[in-house]
């Protein structure tokens, strides 16, 4: 069994941002980037399928030099092999750009099973892995918050609204975009670590998946025009008073507020 | 501490391999992560520490993580000092409990051991299943090891071994026991089972230090051992004198890591508290405090660093270990010591990280040779005269 994990790498959780002089992202030099955390939830959910029983887990990540280290983290962790697309003409791709690139991997790579994060937590569409699915031709489920496999067979219990889960199952080969908290992601150990520098890594561009006109921002039908920080409120209340005070006075505001 | 990010003033991330970098950040997303949200539990416990961690730390491979085979993960000496850094920047407790099994203990079985001994203790020691403690420092004899009391004598075909150790760390909780003893010959080690007739453990209480740490006594009455138990390769005291140079080598790095966590916890907590109408961190007197620590621990991380590197290359001489182990715990209390001032009345409790530091490194300057000893130590390489 072969299953392929989308990994991006994202700035770390606790990095300070500013935004970048033209206003459209954020400054990237000098500060520390991290493996998205609904992706480190996907690939553990695929070394936990690989510790069952065979499997070959592949890791594929698309963005520049940096995401070297996040692929290294994850064949730490204990994926098999990585798959680096580093081409600066991907920069600026919209979600479909960037789910082309991946699609242009799997149909390479024929895995059984595609494992991606929900979203992403610096640009939060939540659009690459339907579009990757659709892309590749094989169905898929979003917001799965539980696993099984039998034969060929997926069964996926769902996140749904209210805090209810669906239950629904897949045929191999599919794609599962997992929710966070699914299962609780192991550390790259040291010996993880030192194995993975053994372990292959291959960097491709968009010309060797044959997708170099399909990305970057020139065929990209969604761009970003600016972002901004949110606007200082002036609204802000500071509920004073002893522990217990405080909160018979958020309880009376939030009632005030018909949220109760 | 969350969102705890290191301290590197002068770019040194980009000395460093992917291997060692990898190495430091999965050990300091664990200790955030899983070490940290418990550490006040254990320190208002009196010589307490998380024993559930072993298995996880065993996981992560930080029992003799630079040691080769036997399931160790054959490290650099950079990445294991990034590791002992990471450690303690949690807590000293955590970074000796894995200076103990490693350096005192797997190190001496993998350099002295015989293949039998090599082959029963270091993956079971590797793997966490085993726990080992190191016996050398007796009450009445701590620098001066070389006058230790405690004895072996020939029994049989075997050993009769009597004597108390004390201030061993993790001696109650051990299946082995690292214990230098005097014999007719001179000074040799001995594996001892701790389940032996004759052996015991007593938990030593009251520490103001080090309190997330086990400290025993070890007491030693006529427990009979096979000459099987003796480490063949151990002869006199420069051996277990080695031993420590490996364990001094983690203390170099690991004072940074308790370091920046000082200054780190500082920097933040000045920023924020408002004093007079503005933060803290805009008076001069903090920026003075502040501007040494950085300065000292960026001192410290080029030290630790290229003595790394020599020990790599096989360089490295004991007196340099010394020179770090004694500057790098001294700047660190001075970091320590200088936060916990600036957190002001905080910084005596729990909640703050610093007094914590403070009282775990007065322990870190005393153990595995003292200041004043690495001073007479590094006196004599300058003079060639022996002030010891």
């Amino acid at each position: 069994m072969k299953i392929m994990v989308c990994l991006k790498q994202v700035p770390h959780q606790d990095a300070r941002l500013d935004i970048n002089g033209d206003g459209t992202w954020i400054q990237e030099d000098n500060i520390k980037f991290e493996i998205n955390s609904y992706d480190t939830y996907a690939l553990e959910e695929a070394l936990l399928i690989k510790d069952a029983g065979e499997a070959e887990v592949l890791v594929v990540s698309i963005g520049p030099d940096r995401v070297t280290q996040a692929l290294r983290t994850a064949l730490g962790m204990g994926a098999d092999r990585a798959i680096h697309v580093n081409d600066p003409e991907i920069q600026g791709s919209d979600s479909l750009g960037m789910a082309k690139v991946l699609a242009a991997v799997a149909k390479e790579e024929n895995p059984d099973l595609i494992l991606a994060g929900l979203m992403s937590e610096d640009a939060n569409y939540a659009a690459v892995p339907p579009m990757l699915a659709e892309l590749v031709g094989i169905p898929h489920t979003t917001a799965a918050v539980k696993v099984e496999r039998s034969n060929g067979t997926l069964t996926c219990d769902r996140e749904i609204e209210g805090g209810a889960n669906e239950v629904v199952t897949l045929e191999a080969p599919c794609l599962v975009a997992v929710q966070s908290g699914l299962n609780q992601v192991r550390y790259a150990s040291l010996k993880g670590i030192m194995a993975a520098k053994k372990k292959p890594l291959d960097v491709k561009t968009a010309a060797d998946l044959g997708v170099a006109d399909q990305v970057g921002a020139g065929a990209a039908k969604v761009s970003v025009t600016q972002i901004a920080p949110p606007p200082k409120g002036d609204t802000a209340e500071l509920v004073e008073g002893s522990p217990d005070e405080i909160a018979a006075k958020l309880v009376t505001k939030i009632k005030e507020l018909g949220l109760l | 501490m969350a969102g705890f990010d290191g301290v590197d003033f002068l770019r040194l991330d980009a000395l460093l391999s992917d291997e060692e970098k990898l190495a430091r950040d999965s050990v300091r997303e664990f200790v955030s992560r899983e070490f940290l949200p418990r550490i006040q539990e254990f320190v208002r416990q009196d010589g307490a520490f998380p024993m559930d961690l072993v298995p996880q730390l065993a996981e992560l491979g930080l029992f003799g993580a630079n040691l080769h085979g036997y399931g160790c993960a054959g490290m650099n000496n950079v990445a294991y000092g990034l590791v002992m850094q990471e450690l303690e920047r949690g807590d000293s407790g955590l970074r000796s409990f894995a200076s103990v099994q490693g350096g005192l203990v797997m190190y001496p079985i993998r350099t002295y051991g015989s293949d039998e001994q090599k082959d029963r203790w270091l993956p079971e020691l590797a793997a966490g299943r085993a726990i080992g403690c190191f016996g050398l420092t007796e009450p009445d004899f701590g620098s001066h090891a070389g006058g230790m009391l405690c004895r072996a004598v020939r029994h049989g075909d075997g050993w009769l071994l009597n004597g108390t150790k004390r201030w061993i760390t993790n001696g109650s909780v051990a299946d082995v026991a690292l214990v230098w003893a005097r014999t007719d010959a001179g000074i040799r080690g001995f594996l001892v089972e701790t389940d032996r007739k004759g052996f015991e453990a007593r938990d030593m209480k009251g520490k103001f230090s080090l309190r997330a740490s086990i400290t025993s006594e070890l007491f030693l009455q006529d427990v009979e051992l096979p000459e099987a138990n003796r480490l063949p390769g151990a002869e006199g005291l420069k051996a277990p004198l080695s031993c420590l140079t490996q364990a001094r080598y983690g203390i170099a790095w690991g004072a940074i890591g308790a370091a920046m966590a000082c200054y780190d916890e500082v920097v933040r907590y000045t920023r924020d508290r408002m004093v007079q109408g503005g933060p803290l961190a805009g008076k001069q007197l903090t920026q003075e405090k502040l501007v040494f620590m950085l300065s000292e621990i960026t001192k410290a991380q080029l030290l630790a660093l290229r003595v790394a590197q020599l020990k790599d290359q096989g360089e490295l001489h004991h007196s340099m270990v010394s020179l770090a182990k004694r500057n790098n715990v001294d700047i660190a209390l001075s970091v320590a010591r200088l936060a916990r001032d600036l957190l002001g009345a905080n910084g005596i409790v729990d909640d703050y990280q610093a007094m914590r530091h403070m009282l775990n490194l007065e322990t870190v300057r005393t153990y595995e040779g003292t200041h004043d000893v690495h001073t007479l130590i590094l006196g004599k390489e300058i003079t060639g005269l022996s002030a010891l």
